[in-house]
């Protein structure tokens, strides 16, 4: 087995995410456009926001990897590339994981990187940033892994996107509880905490690749 | 494996339901009515929380069910996946009907006793409540996968998919769901196991369990049967259109 | 040149829902050979290709391959930012392949190769989907409509890359609407 393919799949979806930089841009603005309406709806007190603060973000994170999601798959499968990718001389799990890897860097990591200037403006203090950033780095990885296994799994169904959201935030539901452990721990760096997320994202990593290649193999046959 | 290979085939399979489902029903009919009557008439009310525990007879087998009734979605999903066996496929899209269901009764009760013991229809920190209530969605989710495909076969691939992935998950979810309920412990008022629960419960509440587990098993049946019988007419009609 | 079978079908059925789309059906390609196959609309020429390509399960039957195909569907496979050179050379690396220029030149996609697919023709989209087949060698090309798209010019470079890979010891087995244009060994017929 060569890993020429696994480095093509994520060469041609990392292009693919990109897309003239909308695959950035466009997630990124629904992160900081779903968090800034929180204080709409909460109020404006500051100790109240500081203290929702970063589960805030934690929920927009979860939203914002799942409207990314609808097309991941199903543009491949539309325009015929899937079947190639399925023909590839590599397990289609690696494949998978290439490609999910490839949209995380593009459409995920980034809205990590963001997330100390949002946190900032939900007043957490800004001691906890550089931990939540990475926090929302590892989870979100873990977010866009169980939607990704959402995404192939509805990849054949038209208008799939609410869909996927029901299938993946059951799955969901570890990382936000870690991620917010992690956000709520005294120590400067909640290194428990952070562990237990890790270990969240390690398990879908371990777990989603071959759902996703399962659920490819059926979406192309 | 006899029992497996009994159902593996359809004939046998319509054959050995008929003539199980009578006991099925009247086991199920004579332990739930003999566990409520317990509970509501001859049971003294419960130390502490006096008479809004009786619900726990409903609520405890609805809880059992919604975790029982996933496992035996997952396996005959794992059955379907390795041995193609149509009838495992029937098994796990039938039982994850009446899953969800018992899943719903379970929130529902569960609500209904929250109320007078904790002054919320909802209680966040009861690990348990919000495992069940995480298993719903996860049941949801997966009847409206297999609803949106649209072939029977697609249908039950993806389901197979779901189920096997979801159970390796569910482990995963309830140990995060426990540490994080553990956080809050102390802002509940009453804790349900240990010893609040009075052990005269204990008896009705495993017929009971064993009641609605039978009932569960009845239901899945004929829905397995309407099943196999839609699936027989669907080949019918095809065959006559292929004659014509 | 030897006698084997490259590929070969036997008693393949498939079920969508509840219909039966074909059943018992059985074919095999030797070196050199090209099926050719017919079928109305919707009798299940693309699916027969699929499964011969194993990218669809059959419902009975199993597929022996001998030699590693190369599959061309009625989807081109490009992506809409990427130009034929790129599209060309990501394959060409992910299968191992050769260089890309000469099939560049060869598809006649010279002038057009770095316009992304988006901007192309259909015909050219379909000339570098076609170009796909001469990145790596595989002695079995399995082609769903290939004259699809194609102008005049178009189907006779595809009728020589066929001769060609037919006279080199490949076989072809192609989902044809209309006047194949080549000589089929067999046809058959679903």
């Amino acid at each position: 087995m060569s890993p020429a393919p696994i480095r093509a799949a994520f060469a041609q979806a990392f292009r693919e995410a990109w897309a003239g930089g909308a695959g950035v841009l466009l997630p990124a603005s629904f992160f900081a456009g779903a968090a800034m309406l929180v204080p709409f709806a909460v109020g404006s007190d500051s100790d109240q926001l500081a203290a929702i603060g970063g589960g805030v973000l934690w929920v927009a994170l979860a939203l914002a990897s799942l409207v990314t999601m609808e097309r991941l798959f199903q543009a491949d499968l539309e325009d015929g590339a899937l079947d190639l990718w399925v023909q590839a001389d590599v397990p289609m799990s690696a494949i998978a994981a290439a490609k999910v890897a490839a949209h995380w860097l593009v459409s995920g990591l980034p809205l990590a990187l963001l997330s100390p200037l949002l946190g900032l403006m939900l007043q957490m203090e800004p001691d906890r940033l550089p931990p939540a950033m990475l926090a929302y780095g590892i989870g979100g990885l873990a977010f866009f892994l169980w939607g990704a296994f959402g995404a192939a799994l509805s990849a054949t169904v038209r208008r799939g996107g609410l869909l996927i959201a029901l299938i993946a935030l059951p799955f969901y539901v570890p990382t936000a509880i870690f991620g917010a452990m992690s956000l709520q721990a005294e120590v400067p760096m909640p290194l428990i905490e952070t562990l237990f997320l890790s270990a969240a994202t390690l398990f879908s990593m371990a777990v989603a690749p071959f759902g996703i290649a399962a659920a490819l193999r059926l979406a192309t046959d | 494996m006899a029992i497996l290979s009994a159902f593996a085939n359809p004939h046998r399979f319509m054959a050995f339901s008929n003539a199980l489902l009578p006991w099925l029903g009247a086991g199920a009919a004579i332990l739930i009515t003999y566990s409520i009557w317990q509970g509501l008439y001859v049971l003294p009310p419960e130390a502490y929380q006096g008479d809004s525990a009786r619900i726990m007879i409903v609520h405890v087998p609805a809880a059992w069910l919604s975790m029982g009734g996933y496992m035996g979605m997952a396996v005959a999903s794992l059955v379907w996946f390795v041995w193609r066996h149509e009838i495992a496929d029937v098994a796990a899209k039938s039982m994850a009907v009446f899953g969800a269901g018992y899943t719903a009764i379970c929130l529902m009760t569960g609500a209904v006793w929250g109320k007078p013991t904790w002054g919320t229809w909802f209680q966040w920190d009861d690990a348990r409540m919000v495992s069940v209530l995480v298993m719903f969605f996860i049941y949801v989710g997966y009847i409206a996968l297999r609803a949106a495909m649209d072939t029977r076969q697609k249908a039950a691939r993806a389901g197979a998919i779901l189920a096997m992935v979801g159970a390796i998950n569910v482990p995963i979810i309830k140990f995060s769901v426990d540490i994080w309920a553990s956080l809050h412990q102390d802002a509940s008022v009453l804790r349900l196991d240990g010893p609040a629960m009075a052990p005269e419960f204990l008896t009705p509440l495993l017929l009971g369990a064993l009641g609605h587990t039978l009932l569960f098993a009845a239901l899945v049946l004929v829905a397995m049967r309407a099943e196999v019988r839609l699936r027989r007419a669907d080949a019918l009609m095809m065959r006559r259109m292929a004659g014509a | 040149m030897n006698d084997e079978n490259l590929i070969s079908a036997n008693g393949l059925g498939m079920i969508r829902g509840a219909r039966v789309l074909f059943g018992e059906v059985s074919l095999f390609a030797k070196p050199g050979e090209a099926i050719v196959l017919r079928g109305s609309n919707g009798a299940g020429k693309t699916t027969l290709l699929r499964i011969l390509a194993g990218l669809t399960q059959p419902a009975a039957g199993d597929v022996t391959r001998a030699a590693e195909v190369h599959w061309l569907g009625h989807r081109d496979g490009l992506k809409p930012h990427e130009s034929p050179v790129e599209h060309l050379s990501l394959w060409a690396r992910a299968w191992g392949g050769g260089a890309t220029d000469p099939v560049i030149e060869r598809m006649g996609l010279t002038r057009p190769k770095d316009v992304p697919a988006a901007l192309l023709s259909a015909g050219q989209r379909r000339r570098t989907a076609l170009g796909r087949l001469l990145l790596v060698d595989r002695p079995v090309w399995l082609l769903d409509e290939p004259f699809s798209a194609l102008d005049t010019n178009g189907r006779d470079l595809l009728l020589e890359l066929i001769a060609g890979h037919r006279a080199s010891g490949g076989a072809v087995i192609a989902a044809i609407h209309g006047e194949a244009g080549f000589t089929a060994s067999r046809e058959v017929v679903l």
